[in-house]
C-alpha cells in the first residue's frame, strides 16, 4: 500500500475544518506528553519509533481501518520508516514532512479584517506553537507586528501584496519564541519599534516604542496607537489599529492572560498585569477586537482560522478578566503556573542580541507549545 | 570503565543512530559497554528511553564540540 507526505498546511486545515485524523507519534514518550498535533477529532497513539525496530505487528490493532491515519516524528526519517512498514503490513498511511520541525515553523496567514480605506490587517497562523503574528496594510505601505523568525513568510506575503513593509513593531521582548521583527526591519530598511522598558540591554539600534506614541501607516492613515500595558514583561505595550482592533501582546488573550514571571518578576509585575487589565483595557471601547499574540487551546481558533474576539465578550467570559479579590488574582498568576517555555532564557538573549545561536539552534530553542499564558 | 565497542553514528539522522546502536549492543555480551558517538540533538532523549525500554543500562554521555558520547552497558 501506498506512503504519501502530508504537509503541515494539509494537517492545518484539518485542524480548522475540524476534520478527523488518527496520529501515531512515533516520537519518545517524554517529547510527545510536552507537546503534541492538537485538533479537536484528532486521536492519537504515541509508541516510540525505537520499540517498533523489530516490526509493527504489536500496534496493528490499536490502528483504526476508518480514519486517515498520520506517523508524526520529530524531523520526518523516523516516520517514514514506521509508515513504510505499516505499508508493508497492508495499511495506506501518511506521514508529516518535515516532522514537528515543520509544524513548529508552519505559518497561516488569515485574512481579520478591513480597515478604513481600503486598507486589511492579516493574521499568521503558526499553529504548532501559538503563536500569532500580524501585518497591517494601507495604501501600498505594511507594518508588521510580532514577528516570527520565519521572515520570508512575510516578505513574500508583502510582494504579492505589492506593499512596502515600513515599520516592524514587537509588543514586547519575547521569551517563547525569536522575534525576526529585527531582520526584516533590517532586509527591508523598515523602522524597528520596541517598547524601551524591554530594551534596556539590547545591542542593536531600535526606535523607542512609547504609551501615546502613533505611527501611520500608508498615506490614507490607518493609526496604530501604542498603549503602555505591562504586565507580561515591564515594557509590554498593545496597539489600537484604526480605532477597531486591538492587538493585546501577551497580556491579554482569548481565554486566558498573560502571565508575569518569564523574566523573574512576577511579584514585582502583578499588580501591573492586574491595572493593565482591569484599568487600562476596561477603559476602552468593548467594542474592539482583541488580536492576541498567541492562543493557548484550540478551542481559541474560530471558524474561519483566525483568532480573535470582542473585547466586551472577553470581559464576560475570560476567567482572567473576572477574578474580582485581588489576593485570589495574585495566587492566580504567580503559583501553580504552568512550566516555562523551552530555553526561554536563551531566547530572550536572542531577542537582546546578546547571543546569535545559527538557525538549528534557534529551532531546537522554540521546540515545545507557547507557554506564555496563565489559566 | 571499559569500552567494549565504538559506534561511530555521526552525521546520521534519526532513526539511524538507534537503528545502528542496537544492530551493535546485538553484537556485544550481557554486561559489555558500547560507545555511542552521534551528531544528531535527538538521540540523547531516544536512546536514553529506548536503553530503558529493552533493559539496557544508559551510563553517561558527554558533549564534546557538537558530537554527543553516550555509553551503554548491554542488560
Amino acid at each position: 500500500m501506498t506512503v504519501k507526505p502530508m504537509t503541515a498546511k494539509e494537517v492545518t486545515r484539518k485542524v480548522i475544518n475540524k476534520e478527523e485524523l488518527f496520529i501515531l507519534d512515533v516520537r519518545n514518550n517524554a517529547d510527545f506528553a510536552d507537546w503534541k498535533i492538537e485538533g479537536r477529532y484528532f486521536s492519537y497513539l504515541n509508541v516510540p519509533y525505537f520499540e517498533l525496530l523489530e516490526g509493527v505487528d504489536d500496534i496493528l490493532d490499536r490502528l483504526p481501518s476508518d480514519k486517515d491515519i498520520l506517523v508524526v516524528c520529530a524531523k520526518e526519517g523516523s516516520s517514514i520508516m514506521v509508515a513504510d512498514m505499516l505499508s508493508e503490513a497492508g495499511l495506506s498511511v501518511s506521514f508529516l514532512e518535515g516532522g514537528m520541525k515543520a509544524w513548529s515553523e508552519h505559518l497561516e496567514p488569515v485574512k481579520v479584517g478591513d480597515l478604513d480605506n481600503g486598507g486589511e490587517i492579516y493574521q499568521f497562523v503558526r499553529i504548532g506553537k501559538g503563536c500569532l503574528s500580524y501585518m497591517v496594510v494601507s495604501n501600498g505601505e505594511a507594518a508588521i507586528i510580532d514577528a516570527t523568525r520565519m521572515i520570508n513568510h512575510y516578505l513574500e506575503f508583502a510582494k504579492n501584496l505589492d506593499v512596502t513593509i515600513t515599520h516592524v513593531f514587537d509588543t514586547h521582548l519575547h521569551a517563547d519564541h525569536i522575534s525576526g521583527g529585527r531582520m526584516i526591519a533590517e532586509k527591508t530598511n523598515a523602522a524597528y519599534w520596541l517598547p524601551p522598558k524591554d530594551a534596556e540591554e539590547v545591542t542593536f539600534d531600535y526606535n523607542p516604542l512609547e504609551g501615546g506614541s502613533i505611527v501611520t501607516i500608508g498615506n490614507t492613515a490607518i493609526d496604530i496607537h501604542a498603549l503602555y500595558s505591562p504586565g507580561h514583561t515591564i515594557g509590554s505595550t498593545s496597539f489600537v489599529v484604526d480605532e477597531k482592533l486591538l492587538l493585546s501582546g501577551d497580556i491579554l488573550f482569548i481565554d486566558s492572560i498573560g502571565r508575569p514571571d518569564l523574566a523573574g518578576m512576577a511579584e514585582d509585575w502583578v499588580g501591573d498585569l492586574r491595572e493593565s487589565l482591569y484599568s487600562r483595557y476596561r477603559e476602552l471601547s468593548w467594542e474592539l477586537t482583541v488580536l492576541p499574540a498567541h492562543f493557548m487551546i484550540i478551542d481559541e481558533i474560530n471558524e474561519n482560522g483566525s483568532v480573535a474576539e470582542k473585547l466586551g465578550a472577553l470581559f464576560e467570559n475570560n476567567h482572567g478578566l473576572n477574578i474580582e479579590n485581588e489576593h485570589e488574582f495574585r495566587k492566580l498568576v504567580t503559583e501553580n503556573l504552568p512550566p516555562q517555555p523551552n530555553a526561554y532564557q536563551e531566547i530572550r538573549q536572542t531577542n537582546m542580541g546578546k547571543i546569535n545561536p545559527d538557525e538549528n539552534q534557534q529551532r531546537e530553542m522554540e521546540i515545545g507549545p507557547n507557554r506564555c499564558a496563565v489559566r | 570503565m571499559t569500552v567494549d565497542k565504538v559506534l561511530d553514528a555521526k552525521g546520521l539522522a534519526c532513526p539511524m543512530p538507534i537503528v545502528k546502536t542496537k544492530k551493535a549492543i546485538n553484537e556485544l555480551e550481557s554486561g559489555q559497554v558500547l560507545e555511542v558517538h552521534s551528531t544528531d540533538k535527538g538521540a540523547k532523549n531516544d536512546l536514553t528511553a529506548w536503553a530503558k525500554s529493552s533493559g539496557h543500562e544508559f551510563l553517561k554521555h558527554e558533549e564534546e564540540n557538537d558530537v554527543l558520547k553516550f555509553w551503554i552497558k548491554k542488560g
